[in-house]
């Protein structure tokens, strides 16, 4: 796969096709395998993302140490907020969906990660939905979601452990973003200044789970994140630019990443899970864990 | 070589890529080099899987793949209960390996062992649910489980590389990697091939036959 973004756009604009079609093509090269092959492993990928939405939405789900579940639901049939009837509230409850779903050891899709599993799906099902737009568009949006994903897999990471959440939330919200920019017909360059609007937003971001149970914050850090890749998208498809390229914006990502204490690296030793309540809730959590 | 199917899956139950789905995966291998259940298991989690794994289900996950469940297989869910009901001799044991970045936080050491074999096996998860088996039986090898592999220590003597790549070749099976190790010079040669089709019995069986092979297997392609 491409190593940079800067080279699957040159290659794409110069050939005039979207991202979606070079990075698969690329792939189809690279794993001796047809593009129809590809496109229906996405396929199968849409399928499992679309029921793992449905699947959180009944509301009936509880994690593991009952931390969290049934959120998802409160946005459907809650109290409305400003963003009431919007696809902003539309795209938050589904993200909710299917971190839920995550959290109670149901199917999801890794994208990149099962932690920041909520963010794409949420996006583009939530824009296709809105837009109208059909399976072909989605199955693109993948691809290209794959293609930026893989750049930061290649010069950062996609690993909680090694990177904090700025490499799994964080990382998720640019290859939503990209992946949405796409969909409503922005080129490829447009994706790319999506991309590096959506990962600036999330530099920094530390992964601070809660008895290192993917539940708290993990959840609500899929909305956040699906926010941030919408706000990125607007200003994106409004003809935004942002200076620094996506790449550089990925290789800080890198950067902060391995500077990073351990302690806000997954090990549940700092951040939230190390506050006052973090700590007693997971000491109360995971007893109840070893119980069940 | 990252992928945009790496990317976007695996399909997998939750909640950690990491933790979970690629924890599977290590387990999965880990029962290859025994060809079968293992009837004693010592995993050995080191960093943050020895901190956070009861909660990712990492212990689940690497039973789970011991007893050839596949990442997106609901049954890890349950994977503790049933090796109690097998009454196995599996054990968990927290450790420490070494230092950042030489060993990688997401780290365990699998012993396993079912009849005449026994293996070790040093592998991490390195995020998204990609794996890298670093060493096998103190030989340093990289696997990624992206490929059918064949694993194999045979004597160090001349000509034992194009012997098995014949033997490959007239069964249909493409080399993608061959990576090579030994100890030292006229020790036992390492040798990791992965190839692009799943090698069949009589490719084992020819590799076994050769008189300097000391042992052979297959690991089936975990992933990618």
């Amino acid at each position: 796969m491409y190593g940079s973004l800067h080279d699957a756009i040159r290659d794409a604009e110069a050939r005039g096709v979207s991202l979606a079609t070079a990075a698969l093509e690329l792939e189809a090269r690279d794993q001796g395998r047809p593009v129809a092959e590809i496109r229906e492993a996405l396929a199968r990928a849409l399928a499992v993302m679309r029921h793992a939405v449905e699947q959180g939405l009944t509301g009936d789900l509880r994690s593991n140490s009952g931390l969290v579940g049934g959120d998802a639901a409160k946005l459907r049939t809650g109290p409305a907020g400003p963003l009431a009837g919007t696809l902003f509230r539309d795209v938050l409850m589904r993200a909710l969906a299917v971190q839920e779903v995550n959290a109670a050891m149901g199917v999801i899709v890794a994208a990149p990660t099962a932690g920041g599993a909520g963010v794409l799906p949420a996006v583009i099902l939530g824009i296709a939905r809105d837009k109208g737009l059909g399976d072909e568009v989605l199955i693109d949006a993948l691809a290209t979601a794959g293609l930026i994903g893989a750049v930061v897999a290649q010069r950062a990471s996609l690993s909680g452990a090694e990177g904090g959440c700025q490499a799994e939330t964080g990382a998720a919200a640019g290859m939503a973003a990209g992946a949405a920019t796409q969909m409503l017909g922005g080129t490829p360059s447009m994706v790319g200044h999506a991309v590096a609007l959506a990962q600036q937003g999330t530099l920094g971001l530390v992964c601070d789970p809660l008895g290192g149970l993917v539940e708290l914050p993990c959840v609500f850090r899929n909305a956040t994140g699906a926010a941030i890749a919408l706000a990125a998208v607007e200003m994106a498809m409004a003809g935004i630019t942002f200076a620094i390229p996506a790449d550089e914006v990925i290789d800080t990502m890198g950067e902060i990443g391995r500077e990073m204490d351990v302690r806000y690296r997954e090990t549940a030793g700092g951040g939230l899970a190390a506050t006052p309540t973090g700590r007693k809730l997971s000491r109360e959590r995971l007893v109840q864990i070893r119980r069940s | 070589m990252v992928s945009i199917l790496d990317i976007i899956g695996p399909v997998m139950v939750g909640p950690s890529s990491s933790h979970t789905a690629g924890a599977c995966r290590l387990g999965l291998i880990a029962r290859d080099l025994v060809a079968g259940t293992p009837e004693s298991a010592l995993i050995e989690l080191h960093g943050s899987f020895a901190r956070t794994g009861e909660g990712h289900g990492t212990d689940k996950a690497i039973v789970g793949g011991l007893f050839g469940f596949r990442p997106d297989d609901e049954r890890l869910r349950d994977s503790l209960q049933i090796l109690e009901k097998e009454g196995l001799d599996w054990r968990f044991e927290k450790t420490t390996l070494g230092d950042e970045p030489e060993v990688h936080p997401n780290t365990v050491r699998i012993t396993v062992k079912r009849q005449h074999r026994h293996h070790v096996m040093l592998g991490a998860s390195l995020g998204a649910g990609r794996i890298k088996v670093s060493q096998i039986d103190g030989y340093p090898v990289e696997v990624d489980g992206s490929h059918h592999t064949i694993v194999m220590v045979a004597e160090d003597v001349k000509g034992s590389i194009a012997r098995i790549a014949g033997i490959l070749s007239d069964a249909g099976v493409n080399i993608a990697t061959l990576r090579l190790s030994r100890k030292h010079r006229g020790g036992d040669a390492f040798m990791v091939i992965e190839v692009d089709e799943q090698p069949g019995e009589e490719v084992r069986d020819a590799l076994r036959a050769l008189p300097w092979v000391r042992w052979t297997h297959r690991i089936d392609k975990v992933g990618g």
